[in-house]
Formats: C-alpha cells, sequence, structure tokens
C-alpha cells in the first residue's frame, strides 16, 4: 500500500501531476490518495524529492541461499550462435567475477556441440550441453521443458536470454512455468552492493521512464536483455571450459505447434539490421522506391546495413524485417544515419541508443533532429547522392 | 467456438513529456488509448471468427478501463469482462497473467486467447506467453495473421528474427499478435457505439474469480520496481541548416573523425 508521510510533504505538488490514475489531490497542502483509484504503480514513490511517499509490501521469507551461478541461454539458429549470446558472456563475467560464482551457458539444439569453443573463447566457465533431434528446431514447448529442468536440477542464481523473438517467446514461459519473477528487455545490468541482488534497468513507457528492477524472493533471477548494449569480451582462441551433457526426454506428443514453411528475407550475404555496426535508415520522406534506391545506394558506399521506418513498410518499400522501433528491430550502431524519417517515438525507441545518430530532414521541427547528434536541415534530394558520391571517392 | 482478447488501456505515450524540472513522467493530460496491439488482436479475433463464434474481450484495470471495452464492444466484440479490484492494483506481468487465467478458466470452454504482442507501458511481450503456459494451451508469439482455423488446428502466420514462419498450431491455444504494416484500425460508427450499449458488460473481483489472495496484486508480483526515473539525456547534439555542399562536409567530418568500421 502507499503511505504518504504527512510531516515530510512540502505541498509541492509533483505526485498529483505525475500519478497516471488521478487518484492523489491536494488537500491543505498535503498530498491525500483516494485509494479507490490508486493502481499502485509507485510513480508517486519516485517522484517525490521529499520522500515523503513509500510503498509497504508484506517481507516474504523465502531460503534463496542455495542457488549459485550465472547462466547465459545460448541461442543458436541452425548451429550459428546469436551474437546477443557473447554479450550476455560479457556481461555474465562482470556478475560472475563480482559474485565469485561461476558463469555457464545452456546450449540446446541437435548437433550443436561444435560452438563449445566459441562459448568457452568468450567467457563461460561451463557449458550444459542439451542435444536431441526434438531440439533441431525450436518449440517453445521443447526448449521450455529443457530449460525448466536444467534449473530444477542445478538452481541457478541469475538466467538471461538476449530479447529476440526467440528469448522472448521462451522466457515468459519458463517464467510461467516455475512461478518466476522476469524483467523484460534490459538494458542495464548490476549488483546491488546490499543484498548482492541482481538490479535490472529497462526502458518503460516507450523509453519515456527508466525502472530499476528487483526480484528478490524467486531464483533464478531472469532477464531478457536487448541486442548491442552489453560488450562481448575479446574472443581467447584456446579457453577450454567443462562440458556438462544432460539427458532431457520431452514427449514429441507434447509439442502442439509445427513449423509448416520457413520465409526468410534475408538474402544471403546482406547484413541484418540489428546486428549492423552502421544503419543507415530510410522513411516516408524518400517519396517512392525509387526515391528509396539513395538509402540503399549510401548504405552500400558505407558498408552498412539498410534499415527504415514503419513509414516506408506501409508504403510497401522494404520489408518489415528492417523496421526499427518499437514494433520493429532494437538497433545500437556505431552510427545510425536517419534519412527523411519524422522521429515519432516509436521509431525512436528502436534507435535511441546509437552511438552517432546523424538525420536529414527538410523540416526543422522534426522531432528526430532532436535525439541527432548531428542534425541536419535539407533536401534529401540534394545531400544524400552528393554524400554517397563523396564517401565513394574516398 | 469461444475466443477471448486481452486488452489493456495504456496511456498514450507518444503524448507522455518529461517534465525538465522535476525530471518526472508529467501525465497531466495525457489520454488513455487501447493498447494498439490489442485492438489488431481483437481485429485478427473477429476477422476470423466462424459462424456463432462468439468473441469476449477481458481486462484486468482500474474502473476507467472500462472506457477502453466500450470501444471494444463498438468495434465488434460480443461481450465484456472488466476484472476491477484493490486486490489486483501493483501485478507486474506474472500477477496479472495469473489474474486473466482465472477469469478464463471462469469463462470456460475457450478455444483461442488473442493477446497483444506487447502493451505500449510495460512492453513487456510477457503476459501472453505467461497466459499460454498456465493454461497448458499452444503458443504462438510474433503473430501477423491467423491465416485459418480449421478443426483442432489454427496456422498462423509468424514473424521471426529474419522473416517469417507458417506455424501450425493445436486449439487451445494463445496467439500475440503484431499489427501488420497494412492494419488499419477500424473507426466504430454512431451505430455500432449505439448497438454497443446494449451488449453485456460484465465486472468480476478477485473473489468472483478465486485464487488466494496472495496471488494477485503486489503481493502476487515475483518482481520489484525499486527506482524509476527519466533516461539519461545525450549529449546536446547540433542542428545545421546550410547549402548542400556545406552540410555533405559537416556530415564527412563526423564520420571521418570518429572512424567508422563497418
Ligand atoms: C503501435 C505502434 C507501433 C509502431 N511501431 C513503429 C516502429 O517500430 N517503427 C517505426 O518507425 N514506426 C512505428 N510506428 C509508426 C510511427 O508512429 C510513425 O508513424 C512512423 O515512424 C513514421 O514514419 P516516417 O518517419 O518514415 O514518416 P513520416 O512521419 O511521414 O516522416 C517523413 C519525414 O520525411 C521528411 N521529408 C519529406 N521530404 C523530405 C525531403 N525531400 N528531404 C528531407 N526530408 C524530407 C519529412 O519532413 C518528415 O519528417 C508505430 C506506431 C504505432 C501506433
Ligand atoms: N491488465 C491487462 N489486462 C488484460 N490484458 C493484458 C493486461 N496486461 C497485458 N495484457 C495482454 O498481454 C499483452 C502483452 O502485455 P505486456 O506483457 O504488458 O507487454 C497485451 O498486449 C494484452 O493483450
Amino acid at each position: 500500500m502507499i503511505v504518504i508521510h504527512e510531516e515530510k510533504c512540502t505541498g509541492c505538488g509533483i505526485c498529483v501531476k505525475v500519478c497516471p490514475t488521478g487518484a492523489l489531490s491536494m488537500v491543505s497542502n498535503i498530498a491525500r490518495l483516494e485509494e479507490d483509484k490508486c493502481t499502485l504503480c509507485g510513480s508517486c514513490v519516485s517522484s517525490c524529492p521529499f520522500g515523503a511517499i513509500t510503498m509497504e509490501r508484506k517481507a516474504q521469507t523465502v531460503d534463496v541461499s542455495a542457488y549459485r551461478d550465472i547462466w547465459v541461454f545460448a541461442e543458436q539458429d541452425n548451429g550459428v550462435l546469436k551474437s546477443v549470446v557473447l554479450e550476455l558472456l560479457g556481461k555474465g563475467r562482470d556478475l560472475a567475477e563480482e559474485l565469485g560464482q561461476r558463469l555457464c551457458a545452456v546450449l540446446v539444439g541437435s548437433k550443436v556441440d561444435h560452438l563449445i569453443p566459441e562459448l568457452a573463447a568468450h567467457g563461460a566457465d561451463v557449458v550444459y550441453l542439451v542435444e536431441d533431434d526434438i531440439f533441431g528446431s525450436y518449440s517453445t514447448q521443447a526448449y521450455t521443458a529443457a530449460l525448466a529442468t536444467l534449473i530444477s536440477r542445478h538452481q541457478p542464481n541469475i538466467l538471461l536470454y538476449g530479447a529476440t523473438h526467440k528469448g522472448r517467446d521462451l522466457a515468459p514461459s519458463v517464467a510461467a512455468n516455475l512461478g518466476l519473477g522476469l524483467t523484460a528487455d534490459c538494458t542495464g545490468l548490476s549488483i546491488e552492493p546490499q543484498d548482492k541482488l541482481l538490479l535490472q534497468t529497462r526502458p518503460a513507457f516507450g523509453g519515456n521512464l527508466m525502472a530499476d528492477i528487483i526480484c528478490p524472493n524467486t531464483r533464478p533471477q531472469m532477464a531478457t536483455v536487448r541486442s548491442h548494449v552489453m560488450k562481448s569480451l575479446e574472443a581467447q582462441p584456446g579457453r577450454t571450459c567443462d562440458v556438462v551433457r544432460e539427458d532431457i526426454e520431452v514427449s514429441p506428443r507434447s509439442i502442439t505447434t509445427k513449423i509448416l514453411e520457413v520465409i526468410s528475407s534475408t538474402t544471403g550475404g546482406e547484413k541484418k539490421v540489428e546486428e549492423a555496426n552502421i544503419v543507415v535508415s530510410g522513411g516516408r520522406g524518400l517519396g517512392s522506391e525509387k526515391g528509396f534506391q539513395l538509402v540503399k545506394n549510401l548504405a552500400e558506399a558505407l558498408g552498412g546495413a539498410v534499415g527504415c521506418s514503419r513509414g516506408a513498410v506501409e508504403a510497401g518499400w522494404m520489408s518489415k524485417t528492417r523496421q526499427v522501433g518499437q514494433s520493429g528491430k532494437t538497433v545500437s550502431p556505431e552510427l545510425y544515419i536517419a534519412i527523411g524519417i519524422s522521429g515519432c517515438i516509436q521509431h525512436v525507441v528502436g534507435m535511441r541508443s546509437s552511438r552517432v545518430i546523424i538525420a536529414i530532414n527538410n523540416d526543422s521541427a522534426a522531432p528526430i533532429l532532436e535525439v541527432a547528434d548531428l542534425g541536419v536541415v535539407g533536401d534529401l534530394f540534394e545531400i544524400v547522392p552528393a554524400l554517397t558520391e563523396a564517401i565513394k571517392a574516398r | 467456438m469461444k475466443h477471448v482478447v486481452c486488452v489493456k488501456q495504456v496511456p498514450d505515450t507518444t503524448e507522455v513529456k518529461v517534465d525538465e524540472k522535476t525530471g518526472t513522467i508529467c501525465r497531466e493530460g495525457v489520454a488513455s488509448v487501447l493498447n494498439p496491439f490489442d485492438e489488431f488482436a481483437l481485429n485478427e479475433a473477429l476477422r476470423v471468427r466462424g459462424e456463432g463464434d462468439e468473441v469476449i474481450v477481458v481486462t484486468m484495470g482500474p474502473p476507467q478501463a472500462e472506457e477502453a471495452l466500450k470501444k471494444c464492444l463498438a468495434i465488434g466484440a460480443d461481450q465484456a469482462i472488466l476484472l476491477c479490484d484493490r486486490a489486483f492494483a501493483g501485478a507486474d506481468t506474472m500477477a496479472t497473467s495469473f489474474a486473466l487465467v482465472k477469469a478464463v478458466q471462469k469463462i470456460g470452454q475457450v478455444d483461442m486467447i488473442f493477446c497483444g504482442q506487447e502493451t505500449l507501458d510495460g512492453g513487456t511481450a510477457q503476459v501472453g506467453p505467461e497466459i499460454a503456459r498456465q493454461m497448458g494451451f499452444s503458443q504462438v508469439t510474433y503473430v501477423e495473421a491467423v491465416e485459418q482455423i480449421k478443426g483442432k488446428f489454427a496456422t498462423c502466420r509468424k514473424e521471426t528474427d529474419d522473416g517469417y514462419e507458417r506455424i501450425r498450431a493445436r486449439l487451445p491455444l494463445v496467439v500475440a499478435c503484431l499489427p501488420s504494416p497494412d492494419f488499419n484500425p477500424t473507426i466504430p460508427s454512431v451505430m455500432d457505439i449505439i448497438a454497443a450499449k446494449r451488449k453485456v458488460m460484465t465486472a468480476w473481483t478477485a473473489e468472483d474469480i478465486g485464487g488466494g489472495a496472495e496471488q494477485f496484486g503486489l503481493a502476487g508480483s515475483p518482481t520489484q520496481v525499486v527506482k524509476s526515473y527519466p533516461p539519461p539525456k545525450k549529449g546536446q547534439g547540433v542542428v545545421i541548416q546550410e547549402s548542400p555542399e556545406d552540410s555533405v562536409q559537416r556530415i564527412l567530418e563526423i564520420i571521418s573523425n570518429k572512424g567508422f568500421t563497418a
């Protein structure tokens, strides 16, 4: 419940403004709460500059000391590791050192043991290997069974997944299976000094707000983590690790989904937008499919990947798999160039963590210019071809 | 068949502003909208419904969430249920999915549950899969189209990290829906809105759906938010308005200075 400490309240009214449900009001200069309207979202607690509002919950005592080690779900696709796995190992290494626990990778699939050296080289102390034909193509049910069984057998302290399509499909299923807490799409992880809990930072409200989240009473502490925000370690070839083979029986009858067809829209060789170091994105401002070619040309000259806004997808110029933003991919390349993109919040949440952002737009009031390190106001049809030529001439 | 659509009312995040002085989110005057992902999910449910199928929308939220349900009824849902109780307050995804599961069990005989892929405010994408696991239903996420429901199976077109998959899933099934690029929300007519007033809207409390008080709301939430704050501001950028030649020059300077590698 929310408690207002009247002696600390100065009547500044900030809490009244931030309350999303209108549950707070000022009565003779002191905050008053209408319990019926309050959803316990906690906005007022963190907004109060004077610590006059607190949220109290019933204390629970659960023995969590038996749970040890940091685990990383080693997601692979057709025998190739996702790049986020190496990033998670990089971060996991820090956490493992800080807690004095081991860093373990969980590798599930069919014929995937060739990936073990790569996991070891990037920091894993142990690889739990689950190999069977039934794990050859991903299914929520088989993979949930594998993870849940391993967790029950070995009791890890922390379990991290990439916030990929599969990671976000699997992690909540495992969480519900075992009744665990789970934090989605983290952009920061650290160990909280007092209780040694995993402090999980994630953006909420379309990136307008950051939240720090803990999970004190359930183990493992689980999180999905965005790609490109953690740094992988330099590979140490020849570094070895322990390999623990695990037998897990999953009945084929318990799997109720079947992949009928795989339609890949990344033709061989094309860089995926979420894995590229340089991304050149175009929006509705390109005017036509032919206009969009300017974006592709620039991307090619820079050796980067092509991205786009939803505007370009809606117009039918680009495939949805290249869309950056809330309902598309989250990217954080070294360099992001936004061309003819207005910068609606749903686009910006997908790219705002890029290291350097350059935007080209002819509207000096376009919101994209506010997030850009260099905002160029001008006609893209003049600037982009000239820029491409200049880069080619370097 | 009986289809349940889980919908949530969310603040319109495109309007949310950070108060520069206090560094807090200012939600005064920010409109509430039906989560667009959920609106798409409802559309899919209505699009694939067969003769005699029933589409029921459910939301867990404060009393004003009724507005979102009214909109769903006007769009075409047959019935709406509001889960509303002090006991539900402060729920994380686990406690939310638990309440929704209890409601689905009370409704009974449900063949498909349509969720949005994620919400604008929480954006966790967790509630759908958590419902699926607790109900023991099949699960397909990132669904852009439910192509067909035939006998005991549904075929879905699902987005993956690098393309699409067509998946066949046995009912009962939870789908988490992602608006396809060509999705245009239906704007209900005045007639639809009037017709919606005659449809059934029910409110259920924690007691109505059963389950222990410690499983709902704040008490039933394994995760705890310890702090929230506005994102760190990026260093001030510069905005220039110069001739095309000079603009190109300025861009080249940045690209060369920072020495990017592809
Ligand atoms: C639930 C939901 C999810 C969404 N998810 C996403 C998402 O994942 N990704 C996404 O991008 N959007 C998303 N959107 C849509 C988003 O709100 C915007 O509609 C979209 O990003 C706009 O695309 P745009 O910037 O290309 O087009 P516009 O907003 O039309 O912008 C075009 C820009 O081009 C500029 N321009 C025009 N001509 C020129 C010229 N000659 N030279 C230079 N500049 C020019 C204009 O000034 C304008 O700023 C989502 C929306 C919703 C409701
Ligand atoms: N309070 C709620 N009431 C009903 N459905 C919800 C609620 N919260 C989430 N959902 C459903 O779960 C989906 C995913 O939500 P989230 O996990 O918050 O991103 C949403 O798109 C809704 O379909």
